[in-house]
This record gives structure tokens, C-alpha cells and sequence, in this order.
């Protein structure tokens, strides 16, 4: 029989110590100063180890306790007031923030007079212009090298017509024209597909502006009647300043911020 | 050419009626010369008036502005049937549209949430978001007091209709009253409510004078009616199972609720029990209308700006009440989170009387004009609406925001209507002519609260931008 099943044995049949209850109750009560005198003397790592257990074990008991204390107690809970008062009408709603008044009119004229707009992009990469166009032969012999297509994306207008095939120099293929553009409020950072009015300037030059070209750092213009901006004079906002930034060419799309 | 014809071809036969139907006279020939100015002069004289009171005539349901030659040339109406011309009378006096801004006092430190104008129109009160409310002099234009007391935003506020007690409630729950003269608190916060505070009003001064009693709404459900002198709740109306959005105190001693719950419930005053449940609605109602609301928000003062003592009180506004109705019972309109509005007559019957369709967003508030002949319904999908405040016919829908607009209010002789949005632009539109009559930009930002003081001197306004805007004509 293993050891412990005569411990067992004997227990069952003759019963424990007379003392039994008395010296097991004096040597619980005398653990707590074992263990605190173990704590305190060892070490190494097994000093680590203890200390770590013990501390885990203080912590979580005063968590309890801290519980225990809340419920115990009832006390007002001190509302903070908030930021962004709104009106009891509008209290339930979850209103998505859309743009608000923000051009000013005279720094926007101030501006003008200098100049100087200040961009989100103000230096791009030049494009070359055997990287904007590519040659296109023509001619019985395909030895006519005049004609010229554009590689990048374009915007052309609602009233666009080709001029006669013949004798258009430059070609702006249907499929990289685009009307729309995803245009992004940079203090509101949320973004909305708006129509193309028009391009306001090219980076790389006045002919690229005049053919309608739109590369990494073109100024357009774009309908943002959508948004319901007000001037503080009451007048409504239709048109405003984009720049774009991203390669449309690349990914199929013009993405642009908002100039404000 | 009309000399040559003389005879039948000069007049045509008219019957003169009431809005309510009753004829004025027998069928008679009036010439094809007569125009409103006439027309006017005989209901005058067939009423017997004293004062040549302005009225206005409608033929089925158009206004008659043209002599009535012109008219009946224009619609092809044939001579040998009687017309009928309904005359409704117009205020005596005419307001003046404002169209500039007086002054842009600054003072709050946060949105201004709710703005009121006492019933005489001699006091501005207005509640923010940096939980004071402030009284503003409207002689100098500048603040005159700054009422600290609440917790939290507040919310709504409300003027006794005798002018003497200011209530306001915040996002807390808690309800302070104020004495306007002082510019102090009356008293300790009334607590009681659970959550904030949707709407206040004040019992009727023709039921009871002086003004003790209001009922409040609230978010957690319940509206209370409370006494101001005794400072306690004295009955709660619980019943509504989500957010009480609205509450109004009817002129017969009813007052209705409306809830996000879709249902407007109508509570007897004495022992606070429900009456009636008014279902139909989709969605949340939010806002309610009362055709007698104006007059029984202004108690015994008129445009004349007179004061009267306390017990000549209760008897000049159950005048005022009286003439206001009329014989028709009153009219209540819901707008609701489900882009409809409806008519009711409540003290008639559990169904309502007409469902206003045709805004295409949320009706966020609804206002009956002072004299109750016309009701303004202001919507999110950027458009005021004007109906026919008696049978609810659709009237005109006036456009020229861009942003959705929040509220609504009415000049006091009902002829003008002032809407105020959150594209920070305010627009006054006229009934007659149906068009827009003033813009008035000037706010940096959103809208929240409009109000046009009873006579009609100034208008004030306060948004997002923590400045208010008192705007003259």
C-alpha cells in the first residue's frame, strides 16, 4: 500500500490527534509571519519569484475591495460638460459633419492680390514630354511624325467636338478622360466624388493647361454644390479649387484635396 | 370697352362667405371692376365694423388680388354661375420685414442653443452650451444679465405668458427658475427628471392667472407638471415608452405630448390622467403645433403693448384666445422623423384630419401662423413647406437653402415667415407673394434658434458661432 494510504488507514480507524483542531488553528495563524519571514529572506531568484506573486496577489485584492467599496456607497455621478453643445433636436441624431463656412473672402482676395496660393503640393516632379505624349505615325508610308497622343488623363468638357481627324495634332484618347474626381476636405478629412468644371493650371506648362491635361500637382476646379457652402455674405459656394494628388494615369482615378 | 357693354356684361353675381362657410348676405352683382380694395369696403359695411379692418379673398382656394373682371378672364369662369369669395380677415397692423443685422452681440462661451423673447417683447432670453442663461437688453442691444445655475447644456427655455417667471431646463434634467428682473435664481434647481430636458410649456394665462403651472418633457419618458411658486412637482405623466420630444399645453387645459414612441398621448391637468392616444405616425414625432399656440403664448399682450393688472389679465387673453379660434374646435400638427406631418383635431376625434405628405426628409419643426390659417413645416431636405393651417391643403414649398433647415417663426400678423438653417443664412418669406423676401446671411456657422419678438420690432437669432444676432427692419 503506498505510504500515504496508512496515513489513511490509521486516521479511519483510530481517529486523529486529541490536539489535532488546536495545533492545525496555531499553524495557520502562525503562516502569515512564515511566510512574511520566507519573503523577506529569500534570495535570488526565488526572492524575485515570490515577490512578484505576492505583489500580483495585493493588487487584484485591492481591485476587489475598490469594487466592493462602490457598491456599497451611492454617490451622483458629476456629469462633465461637454464640447459641441447641440440643440434637444438634434441631441438623438448622429449628424455626419459636413463642410461648413470656411472661405473667407477677403484673406482669399488678399491672396489673389499677392499671388500666391498656398498648395498642399508646391514642388511635383517635371513631366517630360516624351513621357506626356507618344508619337503616332502617320501618313501612306507611316514616315509622318507630327501627330502626337496624350499618355496622361485629360478633361475635355461637355462641349467638347474633335477637330476634323485629318488635322488634329494632338489626341486625347476617350479613355483616359475623365469627369469626376474624389476630392478630399483636408480639415474635415472626408471625401466626395465631384464633377470636373474645369483645369486651372498645369505645373508643367501652359500647354499642357490649354490641352486640359491632369498630372500629380494640376490645380482644377470642381463643383462642390453638394456641400452646401455659404459665403458670409449669403452667397452659395458652386465652385472651388482642387489640387490633385495622385498619378491618375496610374490608378484609373483622380484623387485631389481641397483647397480652402 | 367695358362702357360699351353695359349692363350684365359689367357685373357679375358673388356670394361673400366666412372661412367657416357661413354666407355674409344673399348672392348679389358686383361689378367686374371691383377689386380687393372693394370687396374690403362691402364686407366692411355688411359687418357692420367700426374700423376699416383689412381682410383678404380667396376663390377656390387662390387669392383674389386682381379686380375680379381680370380673374374671371384669366380662368375662364362663366359669368352666370354665382362665385364664391371666401374673405378672411388679416391682422390690423403689418409688420415690417427686418433686413439688417442691428447688432452681433457676443457673450456666450458656447453654442447658444435656445433664444425667447418675453410675451410683451420687451425681454430676450437666451440658453447655451456653457449651461448659463443670459438676458439681454434690448434697448442698448447688450447683455444684462448672466443666469449661472445649471449643470450641464441648456436646453430649452420658456417665458411665463404674463411675463413674470423664466424656466429653463439642461442636459441634467433639472429645471431652474429665474427672476427676469434680477437676472437671479428663483429658488433651487428643480430635479426630478432622470435625463435631459426636451421641452417646456406654460399653462394657458385665460385658465389660470397668475401663471403657476408649466409641464416639461424629458428624455427618460415622462412630462411633469410643475408649480412655481411651490417649487415641487405636482403631477408626473408617465406613459411614453421612448424620449417625450415635444410637449404643449392646449387652450381648452389639455396638454399633448409627442414621443419617439410614434404616438401623441393628450393628458386631462387635474389629476394628470391620460385621455386620449393619437397613433399614425412611423416613426419619431418630432414636433407639435397647436393653432391657438401663438396667442396663448403671449397671454393678455397684443400689439398694442399694453399692460394690464392681474385680474383684467385672464379676461383680455380669454378674449384674445376666443377671437383666435373662432368656432372651430383647435388644430394640432405633428411632423415626424417619417417626412409627414398630420393635421388632427384632437378634442373631435382619434383620427387625424389630414396627412401632409411631400417633404422628402425629416420634419425637425412645425409652426401654426398667429392666426392659425396657415401652418410652416421646416425639414431637412432644405425646403420650408407652407400649408393651409384649417384643411391642410398644400400650399407652396419655399426653397432657397442650401442646408437643412432647424426652425421656424412667424411674424404677428402671420404675414411673414422667418426660417433659419444650418447654412448660417436666415430667410424671410413672404405669405402674400409667396416668395423669398429677405436673406440674411452674416452667421459663421450653424444656425439653431430663431424667434421674432411679438410686435414684431426685432428678430433674434443664435447658432453654432456663440453670438446672437438681433436683426431690425
Amino acid at each position: 500500500m503506498p505510504q500515504g494510504d496508512y496515513i489513511d488507514l490509521h486516521q479511519k480507524r483510530h481517529g486523529r490527534r486529541l490536539d489535532y483542531e488546536e495545533r492545525k488553528r496555531k499553524k495557520e495563524a502562525r503562516a502569515v509571519h512564515k511566510r512574511s519571514k520566507q519573503a523577506q529572506n529569500s534570495i535570488g531568484i526565488k526572492g524575485k519569484m515570490i515577490a512578484k506573486k505576492n505583489y500580483a496577489e495585493k493588487a487584484q485584492m485591492k481591485k476587489t475591495l475598490k469594487m466592493h467599496e462602490e457598491s456599497s456607497s451611492r454617490r451622483k455621478v458629476d456629469e462633465d460638460v461637454q464640447e459641441g453643445a447641440v440643440p434637444a433636436y438634434l441631441l438623438d441624431r448622429e449628424n455626419t459633419s459636413r463642410a461648413k463656412v470656411l472661405s473667407n473672402t477677403i484673406k482669399q482676395k488678399r491672396k489673389e492680390k499677392a499671388g500666391k496660393w498656398e498648395v498642399p503640393l508646391p514642388k511635383v516632379r517635371p513631366v517630360a514630354e516624351d513621357e506626356m505624349f507618344r508619337v503616332i505615325r502617320s501618313g501612306k508610308r507611316k514616315t509622318k511624325q507630327w501627330k502626337r497622343m496624350v499618355t496622361k488623363a485629360t478633361f475635355v468638357g461637355p462641349g467638347f467636338t474633335r477637330k476634323p481627324p485629318k488635322y488634329e495634332r494632338f489626341i486625347r484618347p476617350s479613355g483616359l478622360r475623365f469627369t469626376k474626381a474624389h476630392v478630399t476636405h483636408p480639415e474635415l478629412r472626408c471625401t466626395f466624388c465631384l464633377e470636373i468644371i474645369g483645369i486651372k493650371k498645369n505645373p508643367n506648362g501652359p500647354m499642357y493647361t490649354s490641352l486640359g491635361v491632369m498630372t500629380r500637382g494640376t490645380i482644377i476646379e470642381v463643383n462642390v454644390s453638394e456641400l452646401g457652402l455659404v459665403t458670409p455674405a449669403g452667397k452659395v459656394v458652386w465652385g472651388k479649387y482642387a489640387q490633385v494628388t495622385n498619378n491618375p494615369e496610374n490608378d484609373g482615378c483622380i484623387n485631389a484635396v481641397l483647397l480652402v | 370697352m367695358e362702357t360699351s357693354q353695359a349692363g350684365m356684361g359689367n357685373t357679375v353675381m358673388c356670394l361673400l362667405t366666412d372661412p367657416e362657410g357661413t354666407n355674409l348676405g344673399s348672392a348679389m352683382y358686383i361689378p367686374q371692376t371691383a377689386g380687393p380694395l372693394q370687396l374690403t369696403q362691402l364686407v366692411n359695411r355688411f359687418l357692420n365694423n367700426e374700423e376699416m379692418l383689412p381682410y383678404s379673398f380667396y376663390v377656390s382656394d387662390e387669392e383674389l388680388l386682381v379686380p375680379v373682371g381680370t380673374y374671371l378672364e384669366k380662368n375662364n369662369v362663366s359669368v352666370e354661375k354665382v362665385l364664391t369669395i371666401v374673405y378672411q380677415q388679416q391682422a390690423v397692423f403689418r409688420i415690417r420685414p427686418v433686413n439688417r443685422c442691428s447688432q452681433t452681440i457676443a457673450g456666450h462661451a458656447e453654442a447658444v442653443l435656445c433664444v425667447s423673447f418675453s410675451p410683451d417683447g420687451k425681454q430676450l432670453a437666451s440658453g447655451s452650451g456653457d449651461t448659463t442663461v443670459r438676458l439681454w437688453d434690448l434697448n442698448t442691444e447688450t447683455p444684462l444679465f448672466t443666469c449661472k445655475g445649471h449643470r450641464n447644456w441648456v436646453l430649452s427655455i420658456a417665458w411665463s405668458p404674463d411675463g413674470k417667471h423664466l424656466v429653463s431646463g439642461s442636459k441634467s434634467g433639472e429645471i431652474c427658475c429665474w427672476n427676469p428682473k434680477k437676472g437671479e435664481l428663483d429658488g433651487n434647481p428643480l430635479t426630478g427628471h432622470k435625463k435631459w430636458i426636451t421641452g417646456i410649456s406654460w399653462e394657458p394665462v385665460h385658465l389660470s392667472s397668475p401663471c403657476r403651472r408649466f409641464v416639461t418633457s424629458s428624455k427618460d419618458g415622462d412630462a411633469r407638471i410643475w408649480d412655481v411658486t411651490l417649487k415641487k412637482t405636482l403631477i408626473c405623466l408617465s406613459g411614453h415608452t421612448l424620449a417625450v420630444t415635444c410637449v404643449k399645453w392646449g387652450g381648452d387645459g389639455i396638454i399633448y405630448t409627442g414621443s419617439q414612441d410614434c404616438t401623441i398621448k393628450m393628458w386631462e391637468t387635474t389629476q394628470g390622467k391620460l385621455i386620449r392616444e393619437l397613433k399614425g405616425h412611423g416613426h419619431w414625432v418630432n414636433s407639435l403645433a397647436l393653432s391657438t399656440e401663438y396667442v396663448l403664448r403671449t397671454g393678455a399682450f397684443d400689439h398694442t403693448g399694453r399692460q394690464y393688472p392681474p385680474n383684467e389679465e385672464m379676461k383680455k387673453a380669454l378674449e384674445r384666445y376666443n377671437q383666435t379660434k373662432g368656432d372651430s374646435p383647435e388644430r394640432l400638427v405633428s411632423g415626424s422623423d417619417d417626412f409627414t406631418m398630420f393635421l388632427w383635431e384632437p378634442s373631435v376625434s382619434k383620427q387625424p384630419k389630414k396627412r401632409l405628405t411631400g417633404h422628402q426628409q425629416l420634419v425637425n419643426h412645425v409652426y401654426f401662423s398667429p392666426d392659425g390659417k396657415w401652418i410652416a413645416s421646416a425639414s431637412f431636405d432644405i425646403s420650408v413647406r407652407l400649408w393651409n393651417g384649417v384643411t391642410g391643403q398644400f400650399v407652396t414649398a419655399f426653397r432657397g437653402h442650401v442646408g437643412p433647415v432647424y426652425q421656424v417663426s412667424w411674424s404677428a400678423d402671420s404675414r411673414l415667415l422667418l426660417s433659419g438653417s444650418k447654412d448660417s443664412t436666415l430667410k424671410i418669406w413672404e405669405i402674400r407673394t409667396k416668395t423669398l423676401k429677405q436673406d440674411l446671411p452674416g452667421h459663421a456657422d450653424e444656425v439653431f434658434a430663431v424667434d421674432w419678438s411679438p410686435d414684431g420690432e426685432k428678430v433674434v437669432s443664435g447658432g453654432k458661432d456663440k453670438v446672437l444676432k438681433l436683426w431690425k427692419g
